[in-house]
């Protein structure tokens, strides 16, 4: 069987790391490699009138900016590894959302860095890895 | 130049009277004046009762226009409540369109530019004139307004603008000019116009002096009388720093910290409710006798009646037009989903959270009755029911609240001041939209809206009670008369999206995605 790893791509260092791994096992066993990023949203924001009305604006730019920034260039380097890489883009609660990408593509596997961008609320509220590690739908593996 | 106030209905001769003590800052006082002389004329139309009666022809006419709504479409606000809530937890909402605008985020949106103070002074200066009975009507004008935003606000989806960029537009201008366009109505650019110019009146009006006034009020009620012009500069550069200068950031603050200060608010005045448990059962005898009888206020049961209608429509907007310029921005497929959803605004304004006031208020005693008759005592004027301490609006309400709570007249004064500013916020968007339709968008045009808002808030907090709450209450109303002449002739639309929705949710077209 094919392998099918989602990888959880923010630019990082420690992203970086968890890409590289995850291409390595891919190449290894055959597989290949979904990566994905996440644009951080709770649909129970709150929003200006201001912002509402320039919210489908901002999304489509914010989405343009997130595939020509980041998932392109990535690609790109990747062309040659041997490896078959495609790209999902979404918005949501990160951890929950990867899950998501990872039962939409029958993936068998997520790989993901301990540190993304950490912020504030990562060390209040829990990071991602640790949330992954508790709800992941399938074996989590995370690359220090 | 207040003998024009004078000839006023009974409303704003009752409010001239309970308002604050004559001040003695000359600079106040001049423009109190100007501001009442400029603007009586305009307040004494709006309010000018049926011939022959005290009863102002607009209250019936935004109590009527709720009635046929809610008649025509079959009592929606019930039958739909269950759906609305559905869509607001984003049950039916695809998590493909993730990022956009949800219903949750119209509905708090919106919200925040109603509730306000109109649901904490408002419904005291209601309760003040109108007596307990008050409460019923305002209840019972929220319930039936229901069904007014939700012919409203589907149809600001439907007929919104949506610019290549991406931007999106919407409200009473563009379904009058467009939706009067479509089914071949003559008069849609006129009443587009009319609306607008009412509009940026509403927005200088409730939307901006009202709240400065208020929050002045408030303010000077906690650290001691001061003239209000100070109030007035400083709420004016923060407005201008957010409005002009684009500082999101204390906006999104705000729009943060609002929601959670009016759920403190409920459950602060149910604290206050259940403490005083043993009232509970007489306060709404009081209200159900009121209703009916006035309990000896000013005008009987009619004045009850006027006070309660005026008061929740000015707190839930609803006919008035507004709320349909915020819901427009929504991502839906659907425009009657957004008008499931907004149909739950006038519910959490109105029904919850002024009646909250309202019970705090009559729980609490501030309303002086005699022990024999039962009736209440009216003030030296006639005009207004005396309360404990002489009190009227926002005072009247801190009053009610210290009166379990002695701190709580600080966290009141902060809630009034980040109500107010929410509120203004959105009301300088909603005036700059119908300013923009108006006079076209262009960076000049827009800056001189706004350099005009923050000049009346200044003017709003210096300005005594009675000629702002006046005005205000005028303007608000004026929005009403068009957005209801428009929203008669466009109901149709309306209904037949309803029942093509309905259709297609019964079989199954339309289907919850979690």
């Amino acid at each position: 069987m094919s392998h099918k790893i989602v990888v959880g791509y923010d630019g990082s260092e420690s992203a970086d790391a968890a890409l590289s791994f995850a291409i390595g096992v891919a190449r290894a066993q055959g597989g290949s490699v979904v990566i994905a990023h996440v644009l951080e949203w709770s649909p129970y924001s709150f929003l200006t009138p201001t912002e509402l009305e320039e919210r489908h604006m901002r999304r489509s730019e914010e989405l343009e900016r997130a595939k020509s920034a980041l998932l392109d260039p990535v690609v790109a380097k990747l062309s040659d590894s041997g490896v078959e890489v495609k790209t999902a883009l979404k918005y949501g609660h990160i951890a929950e959302t990867l899950c998501e990408v990872a039962k939409d593509e029958g993936a068998d596997q997520i790989v993901i860095g301990r540190t993304g961008h950490s912020s504030l609320s990562s060390r209040l509220f829990g990071s991602v890895a640790g949330s992954l590690a508790q709800a992941g739908p399938v074996p989590v593996t995370i690359v220090p | 130049m207040n003998t024009l106030f004078k000839t006023a209905p009974l409303s704003a001769a009752a409010l001239l009277a309970v308002s604050t003590p004559a001040m003695a800052q000359s600079l106040d006082q001049t423009i109190n004046d100007g501001f009442a002389a400029a603007t009586g004329w305009f307040v004494s139309f709006i309010f000018s009762p049926f011939p022959g009666t005290t009863f102002p022809w607009i209250v019936a006419w935004l109590v009527v226009a709720a009635t046929v709504f809610t008649l025509y479409f079959g009592f929606i606000q019930f039958r739909g409540f269950r759906h609305s809530i559905s869509l607001v937890k984003g049950d039916y909402s695809d998590p493909n369109d993730a990022g956009e605008v949800s219903h949750f985020q119209a509905l708090a949106t919106a919200l925040s530019g109603t509730v306000g103070l109109g649901n904490i002074a408002g419904v005291a200066v209601a309760v003040g004139i109108g007596g307990p009975g008050a409460t019923f009507w305002m209840i019972l004008a929220g319930l039936l307004g229901m069904a007014s935003k939700f012919t409203e606000c589907t149809l600001g989806v439907k007929y919104r603008n949506e610019y290549p960029d991406g931007k999106v537009s919407g409200g009473p201008m563009y379904y009058m000019t467009k939706g009067f366009a479509e089914r071949g109505l003559p008069m849609g650019k006129f009443l587009a116009v009319l609306f607008s110019v009412f509009c940026i009146l509403g927005a200088l009006g409730g939307g901006n002096m009202f709240q400065a006034n208020q929050a002045h009020a408030q303010i000077s009620n906690v650290v001691g009388d001061y003239p209000g012009w100070i109030t007035g500069i400083v709420f004016a550069g923060i407005v201008f720093a957010v409005i002009v200068g684009g500082l999101q950031s204390i906006a999104k603050v705000t729009e943060k910290v609002v929601p959670f200060m009016g759920v403190m608010y409920v459950l602060t005045a149910l604290v206050i409710i259940f403490m005083n448990y043993d009232m509970i059962g007489w306060a709404f005898g009081q209200i159900f006798a009121g209703a009916f009888t006035g309990l000896g206020v000013a005008g009987g049961m009619v004045g009850a009646l006027i006070q309660g209608f005026k008061r929740a429509a000015f707190s839930n907007e609803a006919g008035v037009g507004s709320a349909a310029i915020a819901h427009s921005a929504v991502r839906t497929k659907e425009p009657i989903t957004e008008g499931y959803v907004s149909l739950l605004e006038p519910f959490i304004d109105t029904v919850v959270v002024c009646t909250m006031t309202a019970l705090v208020i009559i729980i609490t005693g501030q309303l002086v009755s005699d022990p024999e008759t039962g009736l209440y005592l009216l003030n030296e004027a006639g005009t207004a029911i005396q309360t404990q301490d002489g009190n009227s609006g926002v005072a009247l309400t801190s009053a009610a609240f210290s009166s379990a709570f002695g701190w709580f007249q600080y966290v009141l004064a902060i809630a009034v001041i980040l109500f107010a500013f929410s509120t203004m916020i959105s009301w300088s968007y909603y005036g700059l939209k119908a300013w923009t339709f108006l006079f076209g968008e262009g960076a000049g045009k827009e800056l001189a809206f706004k350099i005009i808002f923050c000049i009346f808030v200044v003017i709003g907090a210096s300005a005594s009670l009675g000629p702002v709450i006046d005005f205000s209450d005028a303007a608000i109303f004026a929005m009403a008369v068009v957005n209801i002449i428009a929203l008669y002739f466009l109901v149709p639309v309306v209904k037949a999206e309803l029942d093509s929705y309905l259709t297609r949710l019964k079989s199954g077209e339309i289907k919850k995605f979690n």
